[in-house]
């Protein structure tokens, strides 16, 4: 360390902020201020009546290089990504990088230095890798802007940000919730950017229910309450945020099946019905009807599914258009 | 510093825009006193058509050099904007980019037949070829400071002399 006590400074710092504590990157909702997380949902909402106009867009971005990055699939977060970015008025290029020079042995930091070379300014990165973004955002210029769009286990930012501006829109305070996080939370990066949004926005009361295979030891720490009965868990929810099974981040056996998984922690509108009256469904997509929600659910009167994903479009633009100008 | 008197410019522009709102006529204010202005023209030239509001945060042309506004409201154009005679309504007249950001957003709403500009006070200095045709009236504002609109819980609406 310096004499100054200067790298103290610079390894205290959130790597997310700038030096005048301006959103350089989003990473993760961890530790971001609320004061952050407020100014991009209300601008997000000024955003939604851009897309009923006959012009579906703002020149805020004009001349600015937004790289989609997606070391893993996704069809639908890449899309939504690419249309906010364009009704930003941004040039996008998608690479699928699975297809690419990763395949033919380029490095993570090589492949983000020869993009840089071709005036990149804002890199939406999805990697199988916990850390992969943060790890992109130390090794970039600093004019540069990187968004994570899911990490590994690990952050989901703007899906969390999305989910609690869905749940301020229907529920508006979020002084008095109890929200229910049901199903997958072991393997799922969207339960905890949900639950450190909801903390940081002082719902007192976040719970999350499913067998004990599937969650993480220790996710008390967190600042929920655990329920591995669903009938329990629900009673009294205001908001009842269904995961996916996330099959494909499984090693090993840790359900019986997904019949045995729709039995026990599948929403029915009989164990809906558990939860207040006015209870809003959500779910991040894609579903699997019948895994973990069943089809009058998903299609019900409480589910606000498919708004998420209008609210998810202009969330993308708000955190865009936030960091493009800092 | 004597400042001009906010109600008396206001009720001499509704004066002189009796005959120049018909009953088709669109208008719109911009954030957040231009609005204000706008809520009393409207009121009292009894416009059919409901009010507009523009916040021209997404259209500004510092938003490379000073970033997204802190606080974004929404706009609403509550009308469609094609074809029609409009009314753009602001407090203060100065450089004239903010009416440049506000036409180009109502632009992406639609194609107006004309736009015409309403300014409570035009202060010059500008640096566009941008000209208001209702002033209320003209006032040169010391340099360093800024000339803002305020409205009381009254509604009642008074001008004041801010550091810039």
């Amino acid at each position: 360390m310096a004499p100054d006590g200067s790298r103290c400074a610079w390894t205290m710092r959130n790597p997310q902020l700038n030096d005048k504590g301006e959103l350089q990157h989003l990473l993760t909702l961890e530790g971001l201020p609320r004061e952050i997380i407020v100014r991009i949902l209300d601008t997000a909402s000024s955003f939604l009546g851009v897309t009923e106009r006959e012009v579906k867009k703002v020149p805020l971005l004009r001349g600015v290089s937004v790289f989609n990055l997606f070391f893993e699939n996704s069809t639908r977060t890449r899309t939504t990504f690419e249309i906010a970015a364009k009704r930003l008025s941004a040039d996008v290029i998608n690479l699928n990088i699975n297809t690419s020079s990763t395949a033919k042995g380029e490095t993570l930091l090589d492949t983000v230095d020869n993009l840089s070379a071709m005036h990149a300014d804002m890199f939406v990165v999805r990697h199988a890798q916990s850390g992969a973004a943060h790890m992109i955002a130390r090794h970039v210029a600093s004019h540069l802007h990187v968004i994570n769009a899911g990490d590994g286990r690990h952050a989901h930012p703007t899906q969390g940000l999305l989910d609690a501006y869905t749940i301020r829109h229907y529920k508006k305070d979020f002084g008095a919730l109890v929200v229910a996080i049901v199903g997958d939370i072991l393997h799922s990066r969207v339960a905890r950017s949900l639950i450190h949004v909801l903390n940081i926005l002082g719902t007192p009361e976040v719970r999350v229910i499913g067998p004990q295979t599937l969650l993480p030891t220790g996710v008390e720490s967190l600042g929920v309450r655990v329920f591995h009965d669903m009938r329990k868990g629900l009673a009294g929810a205001d908001v009842v945020v269904m995961l996916r099974l996330q099959n494909e981040r499984m090693r090993g056996p840790l359900l019986p099946s997904a019949q045995e998984f729709f039995k026990y922690y599948g929403l029915t509108p009989e164990k809906l019905a558990l939860a207040k009256p006015d209870a809003i469904v959500m779910h991040p997509g894609p579903m699997n009807r019948g895994v973990e929600i069943d089809s009058a659910v998903a299609d019900g009167t409480q589910s606000v599914i498919l708004p998420q994903v209008t609210f998810g479009i202009a969330v993308r633009m708000a955190v865009m258009s936030i960091l493009g100008g800092n | 510093m004597q400042l001009p008197d906010a109600e008396a410019l206001c009720a001499d522009l509704v004066r002189r825009l009796r005959g120049a709102a018909g009953p088709e006529t669109g208008m719109v204010g911009i954030h957040t006193g231009g609005t204000w202005l706008a809520e009393r023209l409207h009121r009292e030239l009894g416009l059919a058509l409901p009010l507009g509001a523009l916040d021209i945060s997404f259209y500004r042309d510092d938003y490379r050099k000073s970033g997204l506004h802190k606080s974004v409201r929404a706009s609403k154009v509550p009308f469609d904007v094609n074809g029609r005679h409009l009314l753009l309504v602001d407090d203060v007249l100065y450089t004239g980019r903010t009416v440049r950001a506000a036409m180009n957003e109502l632009f992406d709403y639609g194609r107006p037949e004309s736009i015409t500009l309403v300014a409570l006070v035009d202060r010059g200095e500008r640096q566009l070829p941008i000209c208001a045709q209702y002033a209320g009236t003209t006032f040169a504002v010391p340099r360093g400071k800024m000339l803002r609109l305020d409205r009381d819980g009254a509604g009642r609406l008074a001008l004041r002399l801010d550091d810039a």
